[in-house]
C-alpha cells in the first residue's frame, strides 16, 4: 500500500510541476522571437514540456511495484 | 465525389456503424464477455472531451489567439495526474453507493437531499444544453459547407434551409434514437452502458485519425514540414505577431491561468466526463493507464492545430473564410475530396460522441433527481400503489433524452449565428466548474452541510448566469446592449462584465473569479454556521472515509428499524421489474447462505441498506431514500447516535493503527532482547574463563607452597641452609599470592566502577621520577640500565597519583622483567603532545609478536607461549593499567617488532578541568 501512496504523491508533485512550468513567469522566459528546429520557441517549449510531463506520468504509473505482493 | 447523396449515404453508413458497434458490445456484455473491460477503451472513451468545438474550434481559436487554445487541453493533463488520488476516491464512493450521475453524487453526499439534486440538474441542463446546440450547429455547418463543393461558401451566406432539409434536426433525431436504444435499454441496479461506451471509444479514434490525417496533409503535403509553415507565417507581417503570442494576443497570463483551472475542473465535472470516467468505469485499475494515455490523446489531437491554423490563414488571406472552418475548407480548397470527407466524418464523430453521452447523462439526472422526486412526492398520482414502475422510469428517461435534444435544437434555431451560441463552450465549462467546491469539498471535508452546499451552488450559479449568460444574451441582441455598457439601471458598479469595477479581465476570467468567490465563500461560511442532520453526518462520513470502510455494508450500521423482506421485494420489483428484483434477492441470499423466497431471509439493517443501494442504482439516492422509507418502519437515529457510530468506527481504525505500531515495537524489542541475550551469553563465557584462569593462577603458587611445606614437615633432617631456601620460596610464593589476590580485587573494583579515585593536580614529571626511584632496586638487581628523557616542565593534570604511579611502575617492572640481565636498557620519555601528555617506556628486550600485541591488554594474557614459558607475572598488570588510563580518557598501546625491543605508551589528556580539591 505504501508504494501506492508514493505513486500518488509523485503524481501530485508532477501536477504541481506542470502548474509551475505552464504559467507565468516560466512561460514568459520562452515568449520571445526565434525558433528551435524551425518551430517558434514558445510552441516548441510548450509541446516538448507537455510531452515530457506525460512521459514522466507514464513512468510513475507504470513503474514496477517494488514491494512484494 | 462530394455530391449531396454521397455525403448523406456516408454519414448514415457511419451512424449505422455506430449502432452496430454499440449493439455488438451490448450483446457481448449480455453474454458476459465485455469488450469495454480494457484500460485502452476507457482512455479512449474519456476522449469524448474533444468535441466538435475542439475539432473545428481549436483551429479557429489558434488562428486568432495563437497558443490561447492550449490551456483547455493542458489543464486536463495537470488534473488527471491528481486523479490517482481524487478520481479513485470518487469512483470508489460511486460504486459503493450506486451513484447514477453527478447530481446523484452531490445530492447523496449532502444527506440524499432531493433539493440539491434538483438544483444540480437545473444548473447542468442550463449550462449544457447550449453546448449541445453548438454541436448540432457544427454538424449542420460542416454539412452545408461540404455540399457547396467545389465552391467555398460560409454557411451564413447560403441562406435559409428548408425545414425538411434541416440536417441539425435529422442528426438530433438520429442521436436521440441512439441514446434511447443504448442508454435506456433496461433498468439495472449496476448500470453500465457498454454499447454506448464502445461506440464512444470508436468515435474518439475516428476523430483523432481524421484530424491527424488532415494535419499531416497540411504540414507535409501543402508545406514542407513544421518549420516551413512557421517560416512562411513569420514572413507574413499579418501573422508575425502570433509567433510570440502571449502579449496582448492571447490575453494576459491571468486568462491563461484561469483557463487552465477552468479546464482542470471541466474534465471532472462536465456531466459527460463524469459519466464516462465514473459511472461507466468498470474497473478502478483502468484509471492507471488512463492517467497517461488520455493526456497523450490530448497532445496528439493538438499537435497539428497551429500548422493548420497558420496554413489556413496563409491559404485564405483576407478573412473571407471563417477560421473555425479551416479544418474542412483547407482540404476542399486543395481538391482533396476523400480527405474532406474523412474530416467531415471526424467532425461528425466529435459532435455525435459528445451529444450522445451528454444527453444520456442529463437524462439520468433529469429523471432521477428532478422528475422522480417530484412524482414520488405528489400523492395525487398514487405512485406508491402502482405495481410496476419500470415502464414509467424508462419512459421518463426516454422523454428526457428527446427533450434535451429538442431543447438543444431549439436553442440552435433560436440563437443561430448569435454570440450566445458561438461562445458557449467556455461558458459551459464555467457552469460545471460550479460543482467543484461541493464535490471536492464533499469528499475531503466532513464539515460541508446541506445548506452550505445549497448556498454555494446557488450563489455560484447566479453569478455565472449574471456575468456570462446575461451578457451573452445582450450581445445576441436579446437584451438591450446598454445593460452591458452601463450596467443594469445605469448602475456602473453592477456592470455584469466589470462587476464592482473589476475591469481589464476577459469575460471568462472575470466570471470565474466572482462566481468562485461567491460559491466557495457561501459553501464554507454557511457550512460552518449550520449544523448537519443525522443523515447528513452519516453520508459525510461514508463519503470522506470511503477507504477506511470495507464493502457496502458500511452504511448499514446507521440504520435501525423493522422491515419485512416481501415488502422490500415488492418495492424493488416495482422499479427494477420482478426478474431483476428476484436476481438481486437471490444474490444476497446466496451470499448469506439462506433461502429466498422463504422466512429465513431476515430484513435486518444490512439488508435494508442493500436494497436501498440497489434501488438507488436505478432511481437515484434521494428517490430511493423516499421509497425505502415508505415501506419500512424506521427509527430515526439522533445526531448523537450517528456521531457515536462514526466515532466508534474511527476509534476502531485508531486502535488497529495502535496495535500495528505496538506489534512493530514488540518486534524491535525482541530483536534487541535477542542481541542482549547473546551478549550475556558471551559475558557468561568470559566469566567462566576468568574463574578457571584465576583458579589456575592461584593453584600454581599454592601447589608450590604446599609441596615445600610438606617436604619440611615430612623430613625433619633437612639442613638449615636448605630449610631456609625452602622457606624463602614459600614466603615468595605467598607474596605472589597476595599480589595476585590484590590485583584481582583491584580489577573487580575497576570493572564494577567502585574504585575510589582520589584526584588531585599532579606533575607528571615528579610522578615519573619518584616511580623510577621506587623501581631502581629492581633494575639494580638485574643490572639493567634505566634512563629518563624528561622535559623541563610539563603542565599539571588532575588524576589519582597512586593510580598513575601504579601504571608507570607496572610498565617499568614489565620492561625490566623482559630485559636480558646485564645488557638491558630501559628508557622512559615524557612528551607533551597536542593536549595530551604521552609517556613512553621502551626496552631493548626480545619484543612482542604482532599476534600477542593484539591480546596483550586482555586479562591473564602474557607474551610468549603459555605452555612452555615460565609465567613472569600475574597477567593482570597491563589489563589494570589499560583500565586506569581509559578511565582518564587516555589511550594505551604497544609498538614492537620481535628482536627490536618494545615500547609501551600511554596518553593522558590535559584538558580535564581540575576537580575542586576537597577541604578535608
Amino acid at each position: 500500500m505504501d508504494n501506492f501512496e508514493i505513486k500518488g504523491q509523485r503524481l501530485v508533485a508532477l501536477s504541481m510541476l506542470g502548474c509551475l512550468v505552464f504559467n507565468y513567469p516560466i512561460l514568459e522566459l520562452f515568449n520571445r522571437p526565434g525558433t528551435v528546429l524551425g518551430i517558434p520557441v514558445l510552441y516548441a517549449f510548450i509541446f516538448a514540456t507537455w510531452g515530457l510531463l506525460i512521459a514522466l506520468m507514464a513512468l510513475v504509473v507504470e513503474a514496477k511495484d517494488r514491494a512484494d505482493r | 465525389m462530394l455530391q449531396g447523396w454521397v455525403i448523406i449515404v456516408v454519414s448514415f453508413a457511419y451512424l449505422g456503424l455506430l449502432f452496430a458497434i454499440a449493439y455488438y458490445a451490448d450483446q457481448r456484455a449480455d453474454a458476459g464477455r465485455s469488450v469495454i473491460a480494457s484500460p485502452y477503451i476507457y482512455s479512449l472513451s474519456l476522449g469524448v472531451y474533444a468535441t466538435a468545438w475542439t475539432f473545428y474550434g481549436s483551429v479557429g481559436r489558434a488562428a486568432s489567439d495563437g497558443v490561447g487554445f492550449l490551456p483547455i487541453y493542458i489543464g486536463p493533463t495537470l488534473m488527471i495526474a491528481l486523479w490517482w488520488v481524487v478520481m479513485r476516491k470518487i469512483i470508489r464512493i460511486s460504486k459503493q453507493n450506486r451513484i447514477t450521475s453527478l447530481a446523484d453524487f452531490i445530492a447523496s453526499r449532502y444527506g440524499k437531499s432531493a433539493l440539491i439534486g434538483g438544483l444540480v440538474t437545473i444548473i447542468a441542463v442550463v449550462g449544457i444544453v447550449p453546448y449541445i446546440s453548438l454541436q448540432l450547429k457544427a454538424v449542420s455547418n460542416s454539412f452545408t459547407i461540404v455540399l457547396q463543393y467545389p465552391e467555398i461558401v460560409m454557411p451564413a451566406k447560403v441562406g435559409a434551409v428548408p425545414f425538411l432539409h434541416d440536417t441539425a434536426l435529422g442528426v438530433a433525431l438520429i442521436l436521440a434514437a441512439f441514446a434511447i436504444a443504448f442508454g435506456t435499454r433496461h433498468l439495472d441496479a449496476a448500470e453500465h452502458h457498454q454499447g454506448m461506451v464502445a461506440a464512444i471509444a470508436f468515435e474518439s479514434l475516428v476523430k483523432l485519425l481524421a484530424f491527424l490525417a488532415l494535419g499531416i496533409f497540411v504540414t507535409f503535403g501543402m508545406y514542407n514540414g513544421f518549420g516551413d509553415v512557421f517560416e512562411r507565417a513569420a514572413a507574413s507581417t499579418r501573422l508575425r505577431a502570433m509567433l510570440t503570442p502571449l502579449e496582448g494576443v492571447a490575453g494576459s497570463y491571468a486568462s491563461w491561468a484561469w483557463l487552465t483551472i477552468l479546464s482542470m475542473l471541466a474534465i471532472m465535472f462536465l456531466p459527460r466526463q463524469f459519466q464516462v470516467a465514473v459511472i461507466e468505469n468498470v474497473d478502478e485499475k483502468h484509471l492507471n493507464k488512463a492517467i497517461w494515455l488520455f493526456p497523450l490523446y490530448m497532445l496528439a489531437i493538438n499537435i497539428f492545430v497551429l500548422p493548420i491554423a497558420f496554413g489556413g490563414l496563409l491559404r485564405f488571406p483576407g478573412g473571407s473564410v471563417d477560421a473555425d472552418t479551416f479544418v474542412l475548407t483547407l482540404p476542399m480548397a486543395e481538391k482533396q475530396e476523400l480527405l474532406a470527407l474523412l474530416v467531415f466524418i471526424g467532425g461528425l464523430s466529435a459532435a455525435t460522441g459528445m451529444v450522445i453521452v451528454e444527453t444520456i447523462a442529463l437524462s439520468t439526472m433529469v429523471c432521477n433527481d428532478l422528475v422522480m422526486p417530484i412524482l414520488l412526492r405528489l400523492r395525487v398520482l398514487r405512485l406508491n400503489q402502482r405495481r410496476d414502475l419500470t415502464g414509467l422510469l424508462l419512459g421518463i428517461r426516454r422523454g428526457a433524452i428527446v427533450l434535451v435534444l429538442l431543447l438543444g435544437y431549439l436553442y440552435f434555431r433560436l440563437a443561430g449565428e448569435a454570440y450566445a451560441l458561438v461562445s458557449i463552450g467556455l461558458i459551459s465549462f464555467a457552469a460545471v466548474a460550479q460543482f467543484a467546491p461541493v464535490v471536492l469539498g464533499g469528499i475531503f471535508w466532513k464539515g460541508g452541510t446541506r445548506r452550505g452546499a445549497l448556498a454555494g451552488l446557488a450563489a455560484g450559479f447566479l453569478l455565472w448566469f449574471y456575468t456570462l449568460m446575461l451578457p451573452a444574451f445582450a450581445r445576441s441582441d436579446w437584451l438591450p446592449i446598454g445593460f452591458l455598457e452601463h450596467g443594469p439601471f445605469g448602475l456602473e458598479l453592477l456592470n455584469p462584465q466589470q462587476l464592482f469595477g473589476l475591469a481589464r479581465l476577459d469575460h471568462i476570467t472575470h466570471a470565474m473569479i466572482w462566481s468562485m468567490i461567491a460559491n466557495i465563500g457561501a459553501y464554507v461560511a454557511v457550512s460552518l454556521s449550520t449544523s448537519q442532520s443525522a443523515g447528513e453526518h452519516r453520508q459525510a462520513s461514508l463519503f470522506v472515509d470511503v477507504f477506511k470502510r470495507s464493502g457496502e455494508a458500511g452504511g448499514a450500521r446507521f440504520w435501525r428499524g423493522t422491515a419485512s423482506a416481501p415488502e422490500l421485494f415488492n418495492l424493488l420489483a416495482r422499479f427494477l421489474g420482478p426478474a431483476s428484483a428476484e436476481a438481486v434477492f437471490q444474490d444476497y441470499a446466496r451470499g448469506k447462505g439462506v433461502q429466498w423466497p422463504g422466512d429465513s431471509l431476515v430484513a435486518d439493517a444490512e439488508f435494508v441498506h442493500y436494497v436501498e443501494t440497489q434501488l438507488a442504482g436505478a432511481i437515484g439516492a434521494s428517490s430511493a431514500r423516499i421509497m425505502v422509507a415508505s415501506v419500512v418502519k424506521e427509527e430515526a437515529l439522533t445526531i448523537e447516535e450517528v456521531r457515536q457510530i462514526v466515532d466508534e468506527a474511527s476509534q476502531v481504525v485508531a486502535y488497529s493503527h495502535q496495535l500495528e505500531q505496538k506489534s512493530g515495537e514488540l518486534e524491535a524489542a525482541t530483536t534487541e532482547l535477542r542481541a542482549a541475550n547473546e551478549r550475556l551469553k558471551e559475558l557468561d563465557r568470559l566469566k567462566d574463563d576468568f574463574v578457571s584462569t584465576v583458579s589456575h593462577e592461584l593453584r600454581t603458587p599454592l601447589t608450590s607452597i604446599r609441596s615445600f611445606s610438606e617436604i619440611l614437615r615430612a623430613d625433619p633432617k633437612v639442613d638449615l641452609a636448605q630449610r631456609k631456601k625452602f622457606l624463602d620460596i614459600i614466603t615468595k610464593e605467598t607474596e605472589r599470592l597476595t599480589r595476585l589476590i590484590n590485583k584481582i580485587l583491584d580489577l573487580s573494583k575497576l570493572e564494577s566502577g567502585t574504585t575510589e579515585w582520589r584526584e588531585s593536580p599532579i606533575d607528571m614529571k615528579e610522578v615519573i621520577e619518584s616511580t623510577m626511584t621506587a623501581a631502581s632496586q629492581l633494575f639494580k638487581e638485574k643490572e639493567v640500565r634505566l634512563e629518563a628523557r624528561l622535559p623541563q616542565r610539563v603542565p599539571e593534570l588532575v588524576a589519582d597519583v597512586d593510580r598513575i604511579t601504579q601504571v608507570i611502575f607496572n610498565l617499568l617492572s614489565n620492561a625490566v622483567k623482559f630485559c636480558e640481565a646485564g645488557k638491558g636498557r630501559v628508557e622512559v620519555a615524557l612528551v607533551e603532545d597536542n593536549g595530551f601528555l604521552r609517556v613512553d617506556v621502551s626496552d631493548n628486550g626480545p619484543g612482542i609478536s604482532p599476534k600477542d600485541q593484539k591480546v596483550i591488554f586482555e586479562k591473564f594474557r602474557q607474551a610468549g607461549d603459555a605452555l612452555t614459558d615460565k609465567p613472569r607475572g600475574t597477567g593482570l598488570g597491563l589489563h589494570i593499567s589499560f583500565h586506569i588510563v581509559e578511565h582518564y580518557g587516555g589511550r594505551m598501546w604497544v609498538s614492537s617488532r620481535p628482536g627490536q625491543g618494545t615500547t609501551f605508551s600511554f596518553t593522558l589528556p590535559l584538558a580535564r578541568e581540575p576537580a575542586p580539591v576537597d577541604a578535608t
